[in-house]
């Protein structure tokens, strides 16, 4: 009577299920290895000392942490954070109505926008920031094509300075948040804009308060995929800000490859997931959004 | 006289290429619940969204109130639509939902409040204020729906196939609740379906639509009883329509015709100029529901009635439905109460009705007539 009891309450656990257990087992050790790992790896050097010359010593310290307080890098973490929300903010500005009218093109035009938006990434990002060096420098073509209509008498002078550098990253992350918004926009069902305009709202109203809304999940996830990238796309500052612009991945790079400070590094990369993941926490108290479109 | 609340002026309208909509007229009284009955495709829907504001006709005029709103919006027009698919804002709670107008008119929170309660209580679904719409099923949903279009008292409620997704029960059961709703707040109803009986249940009047035409517009009755074209009697009246020529008008208002397999009789038809429409030797279409075709065996009939051949039986909702052919090909539907079980498949029949039971149609269209001689 009892084993009977047993049999009944006991959850139904068949063999499927412990198949697909055995299935999805590779993709945990996977993760464990390579990204729980130096996770791990990297919050423990955050804590040792600097050898003489090379590696690191057994010695535990807070003096990494407390070095960021210096001047000097607490001005990195400003400039980073000062150029993170500027991009962001830019490139939601740019890829939010790019890709919410992009959804709401006939599917044949949606297919070549989509092309285009995807022929650049044939080309490595570096290359195309080139590029970039060559619109901006002293008498390039941005430069010619301003003197040639008139609007200026002498070279603007704009590369190694912010502004290219804000170009550069809005130019190198608008993509991922028009594809963001463009999925979320996609699955808006346009009806319910009409019932909100059928409701008294004018299209205005009813794009905050319904589209707006519900393409929030895609604008969301496209801030973070802008916003954690520009706190560390140094190699962006390097070449159009020439060493004008020092970010917080420069100086991660720097303090790694060419101090050889490992654990000094370990702690500023700490400190930058800490501020990056207190963002988005925040955004999404605020936003009250769960789901960015499977993101996080 | 009740007053016109809504009128349509030659209203024009076409996707790309495509007519949809082909010159309609229309005019709605105060408090009427009217139905645009058609198959799918014949533009009612286009008809209700240039109502409601959400579609701009190529041509023609809406007035509401006698007042032309056609460059309106939809946000200025007082007019609110139940979408076949609900619709309903799923980052709301049923609340958010019904109070969007009300919010938008920025009427006081407690006044919110107790509009969507009252609506609520209207659709029969008290206490489901603070539900999402994920969490109601589809007939709570299509309350909600409702309640969300009339919480604002509009002056008109469109409502799109509200009842398609629902099933034959709840259907039967929404029908009649639409009805007592539509009495009890004497909001003029415009309804769209392509189901007749829902169409004959609820409407006042019926406006049966066909590619982007109005083909008959009247009070429920008279659509299904007399249809004026064989299009509305086949689609409203599932009736069956058959083609001779006439040969004589007789004293007693009744026209006989003569067919290849024999002579038929219908009423003279009503209106005067309908009446000089018949001429002996024209041909004429003329339409009987299934229920009134008599059948007797072919020896006792003699000389009345038409010669058929017995094609199939078949046995529906308590419904002896028999299929006869006639020597042309076509197909007349004969049904029953009851098992009439004397007849099989094969045998010969003679088909008569009585003259007061067919109705003369397509008189005032002879392509239509030729169309339908030619679709058989």
């Amino acid at each position: 009577m009892i084993v009977s009891m047993e049999q009944v309450s006991r959850p139904k656990r068949p063999a499927r299920d412990r198949m697909s257990l055995i299935a999805i087992l590779p993709l945990y050790v996977f993760t464990l290895l390579f990204v729980a790992g130096p996770l791990i790896y990297m919050l423990v050097l955050s804590f040792l000392s600097r050898a003489e010359v090379w590696g690191v010593v057994n010695q535990f310290t807070f003096r990494n942490y407390a070095r960021i307080f210096e001047p000097i890098y607490l001005k990195t973490f400003g400039q980073s954070l000062k150029l993170a929300f500027t991009s962001t903010i830019l490139v939601a500005l740019i890829g939010y109505p790019f890709g919410y009218f992009m959804a709401k093109l006939s599917p044949k035009w949606r297919g070549r926008m989509m092309f285009f938006l995807i022929i650049p990434f044939w080309t490595s990002s570096l290359m195309r920031l080139y590029g970039w060096i060559i619109f901006f420098q002293a008498n390039g073509v941005l430069d010619s094509i301003l003197m040639g209509i008139g609007l200026t008498s002498e070279p603007l002078k704009i590369l190694y300075t912010y502004p290219a550098v804000v170009v550069g990253m809005v130019y190198v992350l608008v993509p991922f948040m028009i594809f963001s918004v463009y999925s979320s926009a996609e699955k808006l069902d346009w009806s319910l804009v009409e019932a909100a305009r059928d409701l008294g709202a004018g299209a205005v109203k009813a794009f905050l308060t319904i589209s707006l809304k519900l393409t929030l999940p895609g604008l969301l996830s496209g801030v973070v995929l802008t916003f954690i990238p520009s706190m560390g796309l140094y190699f962006i500052a390097d070449i159009l800000g020439g060493n004008k612009v020092l970010l917080m991945g420069s100086l991660i790079y720097e303090q790694l490859m060419k101090a050889h400070d490992w654990p000094f590094a370990a702690a500023l990369s700490v400190v930058l997931m800490v501020m990056t993941s207190l963002m988005i926490y925040l955004y999404r108290r605020v936003t009250k959004v769960k789901d960015l479109e499977g993101l996080i | 006289m009740s007053q016109t609340i809504l009128e349509l002026q030659g209203i024009e309208k076409s996707f790309q290429e495509t007519r949809v909509l082909n010159n309609i007229s229309l005019s709605v009284n105060q408090g009427e619940f009217i139905t645009l009955l058609g198959s799918s495709g014949c533009g009612k829907t286009t008809t209700l969204r240039i109502i409601a504001g959400l579609e701009k006709p190529d041509q023609g005029q809406v007035l509401l109130e006698g007042q032309d709103v056609t460059g309106w919006e939809p946000n200025q027009r007082d007019v609110n639509t139940v979408f076949q698919n609900y619709a309903l804002f799923p980052h709301m709670s049923v609340e958010g939902n019904i109070g969007y107008s009300l919010r938008l008119k920025r009427v006081s929170k407690p006044k919110i409040r107790q509009a969507v309660e009252d609506a609520l209580d209207l659709v029969q679904l008290e206490g489901f204020e603070k539900r999402m719409p994920n969490e109601l099923s589809g007939g709570q949903r299509q309350r909600v729906a409702i309640a969300r279009a009339i919480v604002n008292q509009p002056k008109i409620l469109l409502l799109d196939e509200p009842l398609g997704a629902l099933d034959l029960q709840l259907r039967r059961q929404m029908q009649l609740e639409l009805k007592r709703l539509q009495k009890q707040l004497g909001i003029t109803f415009v309804y769209i379906t392509h189901d007749q009986e829902e169409a004959l249940n609820m409407s006042d009047r019926i406006v049966v639509m066909r590619d982007g035409r109005f083909e008959q517009i009247g009070f429920a009755e008279e659509i299904y009883n007399h249809p004026r074209t064989s299009y509305v009697a086949r689609f409203v009246g599932n009736a069956n329509v058959v083609t001779g020529w006439v040969e004589e008008k007789d004293e007693n208002g009744s026209v006989k015709f003569s067919h290849p397999d024999g002579v038929f009789w219908a009423a003279i038809p009503e209106k005067p100029e309908d009446r000089n429409a018949v001429r002996p030797g024209d041909p004429a279409a003329v339409a009987v529901r299934s229920e009134h075709l008599e059948l007797m065996s072919a020896e006792a009939a003699g000389s009345e009635g038409l010669k058929a051949c017995v094609k199939e039986k078949s046995f529906t909702a308590g419904m002896l439905r028999i299929t006869l052919s006639l020597s042309d090909g076509a197909e007349l539907i004969a049904s029953r109460h009851g098992i009439n079980s004397s007849l099989e498949p094969g045998d010969r029949v003679s088909v008569a009705w009585g003259p007061e039971n067919a109705v003369m149609v397509d008189l005032q269209s002879g392509n239509e007539l030729e169309s339908s001689m030619e679709g058989e």
